[in-house]
């Protein structure tokens, strides 16, 4: 079984049919691209699953549970964060607020503290500006308060939004290497991406979207060399 | 000593406006909607402390204690009852139908108690204080300041410290950012209004103290007058209503005593546009970050 299953997913936006019909399965320990241009429903589909948007139809099953009625701090709770599209950290909040927001949901205070102290080794530039507020954090520092915000509530699986959108050449290395070291610590990756060579190069399989359909699938290496998906997507 | 003995009551006046615009930007903050019943929730909160001293005859505590319980209660269920189905509505609907919430409050205790002021019993007894010859601090104004200063300090501590603050300010910027935290904006905007109705007992008999009167009206003035604290300091900014409601108040005192008691109000409202010309966001309003 699959650590997360998507089966037949609808989804409307506003008047439009944006996802039609998907089916998908992340398993555990897996990196997963979703990839495809501007306005293919790649967002959508991420905010489906975590509940920001209903679905019209389908199921999303989560670790054995359907997930797809239930309220985006339910599912959060049952360990699955999302760094969403443009970060949305808080800005006006502390850098050490906004991590600790991040695990919200957790009673452990022990362990919340651990996961303190694994976010700052992983980003130290964190905490050498956790006083700081938010909002005065270049694009790359909130990029990686993003990402620490969400490690913060010990997941079983990261689904991440653009992670690299905006960020210097340098940034989006670091930021790809940190996708790895991720997946080295265990922790489940869906990634949404606009540059699919570098997420086809971390993913083990991944996902073609193409207004709404999944029209291409399989392991991330031989998608890399479909002439289809290099004509469309690598550019060459 | 004339002069400080109108600021002090003008600091008391403000208090009272403070904390009920603390409900006012609260809610505006985390909701996003003005909550326009919130100051005939007031009025209720005076006429439970009323109906029980005077009916009931309890103690002054207990009918305090039940006021406090009976707003909060009420607040949580006119979210829920009238605001909540309305979440994804326009701002408009929401507006009419707190309009509509307060009609509906202040009707009732029309319907209940009649339309004429009865007097208010005195819940505080708490002698007066001379503080020089000539300048007399009255028992109410000065528990007045002191609770006030004693709420908003554990208001501040409450939003910094305590992890329902934090949820407060996390769906106060970003609904949605705080709902991948694990936030619940549910419960997270009850518990916005059942603490901004708390407050607004509090307030109710603070006011109902120091004019001891009541009616289905009585919370209909402090109320706008509150509001307007709240967009003069700010609205959404939790120190922004309580400098806004302490300013308000000493402006208001300041013009009665020294330019004219009817204009007091066109005053008010007169600095009210001035300020908001200079600065649109009021005196600590801030202009959300733009997004990236």
């Amino acid at each position: 079984m699959a650590m997360l299953e998507i089966r037949d997913l609808e989804v409307n936006y506003g008047a439009i049919n944006a996802i039609k019909k998907i089916s998908f399965d992340v398993n555990e320990g897996e990196v997963i691209a979703l990839i495809g241009a501007n306005g293919a429903g790649k967002t959508t589909t991420l905010h489906t699953i975590t509940g920001l948007h209903k679905a019209r139809a389908g199921s999303v099953m989560f670790m054995g549970k359907d997930i797809i009625k239930l309220p985006p701090h339910k599912i959060v709770q049952m360990g699955m964060a999302h760094v969403p599209e443009g970060r949305r950290i808080f800005q006006q909040l502390s850098v050490y607020k906004n991590l600790t927001l991040g695990a919200f949901t957790r009673k452990d205070k022990k362990g919340v503290e651990e996961s303190l102290a694994r976010v700052y080794e992983r980003f130290p530039r964190l905490e050498e500006r956790k006083r700081q507020i938010a909002g005065t954090l270049s694009g790359g520092e909130q990029q990686m308060l993003a990402m620490g915000r969400a490690l913060m509530s010990d997941p079983k699986i990261i689904l991440m939004d653009e992670p690299s959108m905006g960020l210097s050449p340098l940034l989006v290395e670091e930021v790809f290497r940190i996708i790895r070291d991720i997946k080295a610590g265990g922790t489940t990756v869906l990634l949404v991406e606009q540059n699919a060579k570098k997420a086809l190069e971390i993913a083990d399989r991944a996902y073609v979207l193409e207004t709404g359909r999944i029209t291409l699938r399989g392991n991330a290496k031989e998608l890399m060399n479909d002439d289809s998906v290099k004509k469309a997507y690598l550019g060459e | 000593m004339n002069f400080l003995s109108y600021l002090i009551s003008g600091i008391s006046l403000g208090s009272v406006y403070a904390l009920i615009a603390l409900g006012y930007t609260m809610v505006y903050g985390i909701a996003k909607m003005l909550n326009f019943a919130h100051g005939d929730v007031i009025m209720i909160g005076g006429f439970v402390m009323f109906t029980a001293v005077s009916s009931a005859g309890t103690s002054p505590l207990v009918a305090i204690v039940c006021g406090i319980i009976v707003c909060t209660v009420l607040g949580v269920v006119i979210e829920k009852v009238a605001y909540k189905p309305l979440r994804n509505a326009t701002p408009l609907a929401v507006l009419i139908t707190a309009i509509g919430v307060s009609y509906l409050l202040q009707n009732a205790a029309l319907l209940i108690f009649g339309s004429a002021a009865q007097s208010f019993p005195v819940l505080i007894e708490v002698p007066d204080w001379e503080i020089t010859e000539g300048l007399t601090v009255t028992g109410v104004t000065l528990v007045t300041i002191c609770v006030t200063i004693v709420i908003m300090i554990a208001l501040m501590l409450f939003m910094r410290y305590t992890k329902p603050g934090a949820a407060m300010q996390a769906v106060a910027e970003d609904r949605g950012a705080a709902q991948l935290m694990g936030v619940s904006v549910n419960s997270t905007i009850s518990l916005t209004f059942a603490i901004g109705s708390a407050l607004a007992a509090v307030a109710s008999l603070l006011l109902c103290s120091a004019y001891p009167q009541i009616s289905p009206y009585t919370g209909a003035m402090p109320g706008i007058k509150a509001f307007v604290a709240a967009v003069f300091g700010g609205i959404g900014s939790i120190p922004g209503a309580m400098i806004g409601g302490i300013l308000l108040g000493v402006i208001e005192n300041l013009s009665k005593a020294y330019i004219s008691s009817q204009l007091s109000d066109a005053i008010v409202f007169g600095v009210l546009i001035l300020v908001l010309l200079i600065k649109p966001t009021g005196i600590l309003g801030r202009k959300m970050a733009e997004k990236v």
